[in-house]
């Protein structure tokens, strides 16, 4: 049989072909529990860092800040602990990013008070001169929108209490990202903070 | 004449469709390319670099790159089957609804209706429209070869096949959501998960839109202006099917030394490697065919195009798999390396051989002659004196981001602020702006010949026609 005359089964060829690739390095691995491993300690979002984080999604903070701190002497010394696989299992999608314009944001939460991001927020550059990031001062100008949160939190199976949905009354969207970011890294970093404790071992500094 | 039997309206529509998106897309890039060092542009929600870098990516690697595909397969298709459209009204439906969805598309990024997962950013329900578009494009390009009477397929065609199935498995699977309302969903992947499949979509996309399609183009549209027979079938055969098995492999190398498990990195890494040999069968393949008679490189402008085309790709194919390499993921990863990296690609070889594929193709399906070969030999120098600029710029500003963010003093503190970093690139992305500049005006004067060329009076074997 000359498959080259036949495209159907030319086509059907085609997509044996790309299915074995497809198979082992994909999608076996989705029925894999070790690609999504709960870990304890590390807590899904709660009503206003899942609004936050949406409005993370929905303003492309991705496009220039990574997520994900690789196993590098330098890049751990400037952003902290790298990142372990059981740290993403909540995150739908993932954003570890593709690309650092801006520093990472894996390990950012607890490093600046809150005041910090609402300043840096509103206008990066009275901070940083140089800085080439947007100002996004009108996030505060605008009410959260809490119409689908709890459909949010119940699609992805999160846990929540009404008092949570409640206190998102009154809330802006810049409250809802700093939420967010504040949340960023701090269950690894609290649970090392006790396993470092336990063990009598001092925690890695972090430095800018 | 039995050319008249064959439906060209479409080729043109897609045609004029792939030079509106361009000309968006590519402005949308200046602005981008600006706001890199002048914050102040950001000036509206709408207009933050955030939401306008995803419109710039989908609307040319989308808009442009897919509109053209549309265009040149619509085209390749009747000439290698020998039969006009099976379907013609439905080649027109898909004409008109590609471009309605395409405009929904750059709204609602616009609108910051946006997954986050790159070259996958469109909510569900313009996924659904994109599945959609996507049966109808392959009902007609299967009606056709089932139909067609040219027994043998030519490589071009195994090349449109490989692209029809190759977009849908990778679409559908990867935009697996949870909707949470009309405007908002979640992945159907967590975690780890979501950042494998991404990636095998990511990478394999680019696969499937700007190589298999472009080598589609380049396999015919080579032969045809330059009248010379490709080289090597064989050649052609080996690369094709080692290609299509070895690229699906391959997309972790976007997430190296990322917390996927190591495996699933090594194993891309590998891959890539062995990547670079069916990707240089192309390039031999285009080189050896051109072997009897370099001298058209001289004479016949459309071989620059082409060779030029190709030999980004074969650069592009050599630079893909050594940043894959782990040493040098450490050094690349994040920079603007990757910027330089990506649009040698689509600047060099997808939007080059595009090019030249309509400059022999649009004079064709109008019955005439190209408007000026001057203003193409322009177009080229341009573009590809912007590219390089591009390109360059970026590879140097990467290499320094690289070699800055891992740099320690003797105490193992580090030597530079991220923002000492970020200053010292400033003059790169100066450059890079003034190398889109150089590049958009090439650009508009491929615009403008083609649309003079359009204008047109129709050329018979009697001579020219009012």
């Amino acid at each position: 049989m000359n498959i080259y005359r036949k495209p159907v089964i030319f086509a059907l060829a085609a997509a044996a072909v790309i299915s074995v690739g497809t198979l082992v390095t994909t999608f076996i691995p989705v029925f894999m529990p070790s690609m999504t491993p709960v870990m304890e300690g590390i807590k899904p979002y709660n009503p206003l860092q899942l609004e936050g984080r949406d409005i993370y999604v929905r303003e492309g903070c991705n496009n220039c800040h990574t997520q994900t701190v690789r196993p590098l002497k330098a890049e751990m010394a400037r952003y902290g602990d790298y990142s372990r696989i059981s740290e993403f299992t909540y995150d739908r999608p993932f954003l570890w990013g593709s690309k650092r314009t801006g520093p990472d944001l894996a390990r950012v939460g607890g490093k600046y008070p809150d005041s910090w991001h609402y300043r840096h927020m509103k206008d990066p550059q009275a901070m940083f001169a140089k800085s080439n990031m947007p100002s996004y001062a009108w996030l505060a100008d605008r009410p959260l929108d809490t119409t689908y949160t709890e459909r949010k939190m119940k699609t992805l199976g999160f846990p929540y209490s009404p008092d949570d949905l409640k206190s998102l009354q009154g809330k802006n969207e810049m409250d809802a990202l700093v939420a967010y970011l504040q949340k960023l890294g701090r269950d690894f970093k609290e649970l090392s903070k006790k396993t470092a404790t336990a063990s009598g071992k001092q925690q890695e500094g972090y430095h800018d | 004449m039995k050319d008249d039997t064959y439906e060209y309206s479409v080729v043109k529509g897609f045609a004029f469709s792939a030079i509106f998106w361009l000309l968006i897309g590519l402005v949308v890039g200046l602005l981008i390319a600006f706001q890199m060092f002048i914050p102040k542009l950001n000036l509206t929600p709408w207009l933050t670099y955030g939401r306008l870098r995803v419109v710039h990516t989908n609307g040319l690697g989308f808009g442009f790159t897919l509109a053209a595909i549309f265009s040149c397969t619509y085209y390749i298709l009747q000439r290698l089957t020998r039969i006009p459209l099976v379907f013609p009204k439905l080649a027109t439906f898909h004409l008109y609804f590609f471009n309605v969805v395409i405009a929904l598309a750059a709204l609602s990024l616009f609108a910051g209706m946006n997954t986050s997962r790159e070259y996958a950013e469109l909510e569900w329900p313009i996924d659904i429209l994109v599945v959609i578009m996507w049966v109808v494009f392959a009902v007609n390009v299967f009606a056709s070869l089932i139909k067609r009477k040219e027994e043998q397929m030519y490589i071009s065609l195994w090349f449109i096949i490989a692209m029809t199935v190759g977009v849908a498995v990778l679409y559908i699977l990867n935009n697996l959501e949870m909707p949470v309302s009309w405007f908002k969903s979640y992945s159907a992947y967590a975690g780890a998960n979501d950042a494998n499949v991404e990636w095998w979509y990511g990478h394999n996309i680019v696969g499937s839109v700007f190589t298999f399609p472009i080598l589609a183009m380049f396999y015919y549209f080579l032969p045809k202006s330059t009248n010379l027979p490709i080289y090597s079938h064989r050649l052609s055969i080996v690369a094709f099917w080692s290609l299509l098995f070895a690229y699906l492999w391959t997309g972790a190398h976007h997430l190296v030394y990322s917390p996927l498990p190591e495996w699933i990195q090594t194993t891309a890494i590998a891959f890539s490697i062995f990547m670079i040999a069916p990707s240089w069968g192309s390039v031999v393949n285009g080189y050896y065919t051109m072997k009897d008679d370099w001298g058209q490189i001289k004479s016949n402008y459309l071989v620059k195009f082409f060779i030029l085309g190709i030999t980004f790709y074969g650069l592009q194919t050599v630079q893909g798999p050594a940043q894959a390499l782990r040493s040098l993921s450490a050094l690349f990863h994040y920079t603007d390396w990757l910027p330089g990296h990506v649009h040698m690609g689509t600047m060099g070889w997808v939007t080059m051989t595009i090019s030249a594929s309509f400059y022999y193709m649009i004079p064709k399906v109008y019955k005439t002659e190209l408007h000026s070969i001057s203003i193409a030999n322009a177009h080229f120098w341009l573009v590809l004196i912007g590219q390089l600029i591009f390109s360059i710029t970026m590879w140097i500003a990467g290499i320094q981001e690289g070699s800055l963010w891992s740099a320690l003093n003797p105490d193992g503190s580090l030597a530079y602020s991220f923002m000492e970093v970020l200053a010292s690139i400033y003059p790169y992305y100066m450059m890079r702006a003034l190398g889109g500049i150089l590049y958009f005006i090439g650009i508009v004067l491929f615009a403008y010949n083609i649309i003079m060329t359009a204008k047109q009076p129709v050329i018979t074997a009697q001579g020219r026609t009012a």
